[in-house]
């Protein structure tokens, strides 16, 4: 039929304008600097550092740092393992105790060690014999309490992980689920340290008592705490040992928020260099450049996070409201990778029962 | 007839949907067959025993059921509450129409995670609707589904009843029928293609839901979709992942079969007349009470967003929307959202380009009258292959793309093709679905007419099909819009650091904690709903300049 050529025609056209239209997004890029003069680093959603460290640290290694930042830590170890023979870049910072057995295992990442900073090793991963992971920052997922609203209910805040499954805090705790976010896993393994086979009659006991689930940190957090963006009901709520720091209004000497140091899992952020990464000097340079004053002190503003270098200086705030705790609980990395299923699958079935 | 003009109709067409077919075949099947091989063949070893065994798992069963019954039923009430909606907001003429029509469409674009954070502050204990206990309830989940999809059925079922020829139905009137008995025997028999294709895609769209999900449900449920993030992300189960997809991509396939068949229409109009919208009369009332019932419902959770925006410490300001051009407290953002806004615009110019070059290729080959059976099955085979990206999970897609887009010469992971490419294959459905039911319903004889009178081709197509169909290619081309402006899933995984979309900053922002960086997410959806409702009521102005026209 003649039509239909026609109308091809005019589909080929059209495209073909469209193709050409000015403020189309593609073609605005340009890669000047050859590949061999970058770095790429992988990382995680949460990476951020000042714009002048990141320029310093081109400026003194003479490469070009690329960010490939997407997803949590889960995410990003699952695709650093199915890319291991083909890394989609050189350099991996933000692999955490929780995932770093997995990354391990499926040997992501290449030994690498050098001098650290003093304080570094306290952090190592245990079971990396080759050092082949560097400590970079830490931080802990502790419950959170609203001080102001207990205060106001004449109610004695809770103080352990037994106390939230006590009547008085009926409906009080919201959480992120373990399922689906890596602070609510970290709880999860809060009372897999703490109860030991025991751990699904606390939970039990917990959802029991009315807690709620919610399937991220934010949610949690920004819809549901009393203290969060959106002014919610509940005054209990798992978040970080860095959280109240952020929660000092305005002229104020004092949080209203305070962690319970008695209930925290520690996280430890990791960074390696990957294996058949095609800049590794850069790769490297880049670990170093981790473990300086100047990013480690960065670390909290920009990353909530604690740094591991001994001595370096935190900022007034957190120096005043973000407690850390002495004995936080820990399972081992190993450990975790070997039972992940297995608990997660447990979780699941006590928590929607 | 020779036979030099018999094969070079078929070799036409093949050749007309070898980019269309091509572009899907290595940005969509190639990425999901690769992860399906590292499931299949877990440890070296083809084992497809253990992905089946998968599926014999109670969990897997209670997942399967809750998203078949979800998707149900809120693709039921989506186009409950969209026919009347559509017919009072295409057929009808009121001042504000276009407005309302283009504030419809908003929840399609916002990101599931501000929609979410916004319907648990309206649902949650302490929200103005607490006292309903809907949330964490599947009731949450439904009405979240329909918030977003709803646009749809208003969009799909909309157009093709502004281009009904209203004879039948005025000579139905004079033979006596009431406005019930017209709506029945002669309006609804006639919108069946177009409210068909709305159907499956909303049910697509909800079968493969995944924030809203999440978010609403307080995970006491799993969607298939949900279920495979889970094992992908988080298990590294792939195998059971790859058990998941298998059974998603089968079913869709199915769906789409039934669909194909229910849409079936004998034969078209001989001509038609479009009817000029009307003013309202007293038998549109239902329509218009459904309409504002509707617009009350996407209303609300949107309105949560605006106050939350420009509330700061307790107070009215709107300190949130300045912060918009820097990079959020403690450098949350590498980009200020205004850069964003900007990134994110000029991709979705390229995915709606993209996507409705393809899309209208797609239409085309699909809806020519086919000469045998075995044509037909080829065609309509090639229709339900382009729906096949809505029924695959983005995460699936994002991984596969890392794992099969490395090597020369399709080494693609970093090219910034990617993310409008993407966003095109997700809104490719709903540019081929919103453009078939009305270039099918043109019937050939009046192209044969329009030849036979002396048209020339080209003249032909101008006054025959491009009257009809100027219309659902606009529609079609807010949509494509629209779905690039509001993706998330593969954008997530395929956005450059340094040239990050709205979705990805808003993401970004509520994920950090810092005073404002709550309060600048929420600005952020409010600037995205906007830019998309103007972008909408321009497109909307678009018409045709007097072609048609005899």
């Amino acid at each position: 039929m003649k039509s239909t050529r026609a109308l091809a025609a005019l589909c080929a056209l059209s495209a073909l304008g469209l193709t050409a239209s000015a403020c189309s997004a593609v073609g605005q890029e340009t890669d000047s600097s050859a590949a061999d003069k970058q770095v790429v680093l992988v990382t995680h959603d949460s990476f951020v550092l000042p714009k002048k460290l990141e320029q310093e640290f081109e400026k003194q290694s003479g490469y070009q740092l690329v960010v490939r930042a997407s997803g949590d830590a889960g995410q990003l170890t699952n695709k650093l393992v199915l890319t291991k023979d083909d890394p989609i870049g050189d350099v991996s910072f933000g692999v955490d105790n929780t995932f770093a057995s997995r990354a391990l295992d499926a040997g992501v990442f290449a030994p690498y060690s050098f001098h650290e900073p003093k304080g570094v090793s306290d952090y190592a991963l245990p079971g990396d014999d080759q050092h082949r992971l560097t400590p970079v920052d830490n931080g802990n997922v502790c419950v959170n309490v609203d001080d102001t609203w207990f205060a106001d209910h004449h109610l004695a805040p809770p103080k352990t992980l037994d106390d939230l499954t006590k009547p008085a805090y009926r409906d009080l705790f919201v959480l992120p689920g373990a399922a689906t976010s890596s602070t609510g896993m970290a709880f999860l393994l809060s009372t897999i340290a703490a109860y030991g086979s025991g751990w699904q009659d606390y939970w039990s006991k917990l959802m029991d008592n009315g807690a709620e689930l919610t399937a991220g940190w934010s949610d949690a957090y920004e819809v549901d705490f009393t203290q969060g963006g959106g002014k919610g009901d509940r005054p209990i709520v798992l978040s970080y040992d860095s959280s109240p720091a952020f929660t000092v209004p305005k002229g104020s000497s004092t949080s209203t928020t305070s962690a319970l140091l008695d209930t925290c899992f520690e996280q430890v952020e990791y960074a390696g260099v990957l294996s058949g990464a095609r800049n590794v000097a850069g790769a490297e340079a880049f670990v170093k450049f981790l473990e300086t004053p100047e990013v480690q002190a960065a670390l909290p503003e920009s990353m909530y996070v604690f740094p591991v270098v001994d001595g370096v200086k935190l900022p007034t705030e957190w120096a005043k409201f973000a407690v850390q705790p002495t004995k936080p609980y820990a399972v081992d990395p190993a450990e975790i990778a070997a039972h992940r299923d297995e608990w997660l699958r447990d979780w699941s079935d006590v928590t929607s029962r | 007839m020779t036979l030099g003009t018999r094969w070079s109709r078929p070799l036409t067409l093949a050749g007309l949907a070898v980019v269309p077919v091509a572009v899907l075949g290595v940005f969509f099947v190639l990425p999901v067959a690769g992860m399906l091989h590292e499931g299949f063949w877990a440890d070296g070893s083809f084992d497809p025993g253990a992905v089946l065994e998968v599926l014999g798992r109670p969990r897997v069963h209670r997942v399967v059921w809750f998203t078949v019954w979800s998707a149900t039923v809120a693709t039921v009430v989506a186009v409950l509450l969209g026919l009347p909606a559509a017919h009072a907001l295409h057929r009808l003429r009121f001042p504000g129409r276009d407005l309302v029509r283009a504030a419809l469409l908003v929840p399609f674009v916002l990101p599931t995670v501000v929609v979410g954070v916004a319907f648990r502050q309206l649902l949650g204990e302490a929200g103005p609707l607490g006292f309903l206990r809907l949330d964490g309830t599947a009731i949450a989940i439904l009405a979240g589904l329909v918030f977003f999809n709803v646009a749809l059925v208003i969009r799909g079922v909309g157009t093709a009843w502004e281009s009904l020829d209203p004879r039948p139905a005025e000579a139905a009137a004079a033979l006596g029928a009431g406005p019930v008995q017209v709506f029945w025997t002669v309006t609804l028999p006639a919108l069946r293609p177009a409210i068909v294709s709305a159907a499956s895609v909303v049910f697509l769209f909800c079968a493969t839901a995944f924030g809203v999900v999440l978010t609403l449900g307080g995970l006491r449920y799993s969607s298939v979709e949900t279920e495979i993030y889970l094992l992908t992300t988080n298990l590294l189960d792939l195998q059971a992942a790859a058990a998941l997809s298998i059974l998603q991509l089968v079913a869709v396939a199915a769906l789409l079969l039934v669909a194909g068949r229910l849409r079936a229409v004998p034969g078209g109009g001989a001509d038609r007349v479009v009817a000029r919208p009307r003013r309202p009369a007293r038998g549109d009332t239902a329509a218009l009470v459904a309409t504002t019932v509707l617009l009350v419902l996407v209303a609300a959770p949107i309105a949560t967003l605006v106050s939350g925006s420009l509330h700061v410490d307790g107070g009215w300001s709107l300190d949130n929307y300045r912060a918009l051009t820097t990079d959020g407290t403690h450098q949350a953002l590498l980009v200020p959202v205004t850069d964003a806004l900007v990134t994110s615009l000029r991709t979705a110019v390229d995915a709606t380009w993209m996507s409705l070059s393809m899309g209208l290729l797609v239409a085309f080959v699909v809806t020519r009258r086919s000469r045998s059976r075995a044509e037909r099955r080829v065609r309509s085979g090639l229709d339900g292959f382009f729906m096949l990206p809505l029924g695959v999970s983005a995460v699936t897609l994002g991984f596969g793309f890392l794992i099969t887009l490395d090597h020369p010469p399709i080494d693609l992971r970093d090219s910034p093709f990617l993310v409008p490419i993407a966003q095109a294959l997700v809104a490719l459905p709903l540019v081929v679905r919103t453009i078939v039911p009305v270039l099918a319903g043109i019937n050939d004889r009046q192209r044969q007419a329009a030849a036979s009178l002396g048209a020339g081709p080209l003249r032909a197509v101008l006054t025959v099909d491009l009257p009809v169909v100027w219309k659902p290619l606009l529609a079609a081309s807010g949509f494509a819009f629209a779905a690039s402006l509001g993706e998330f899933g593969a954008t997530s995984f395929l956005a450059r650091d340094d040239h990050p979309t709205v979705p990805i900053v808003i993401y970004r922002l509520i994920g950090h904690p810092g005073p404002m960086n709550f309060g600048m997410a929420l600005a952020a959806s409010v600037v995205l709903a906007a830019t998309t409702t103007v972008v909408m009521l321009v497109v909307e102005r678009l018409r045709v300049p007097s072609v048609g026209a005899f």
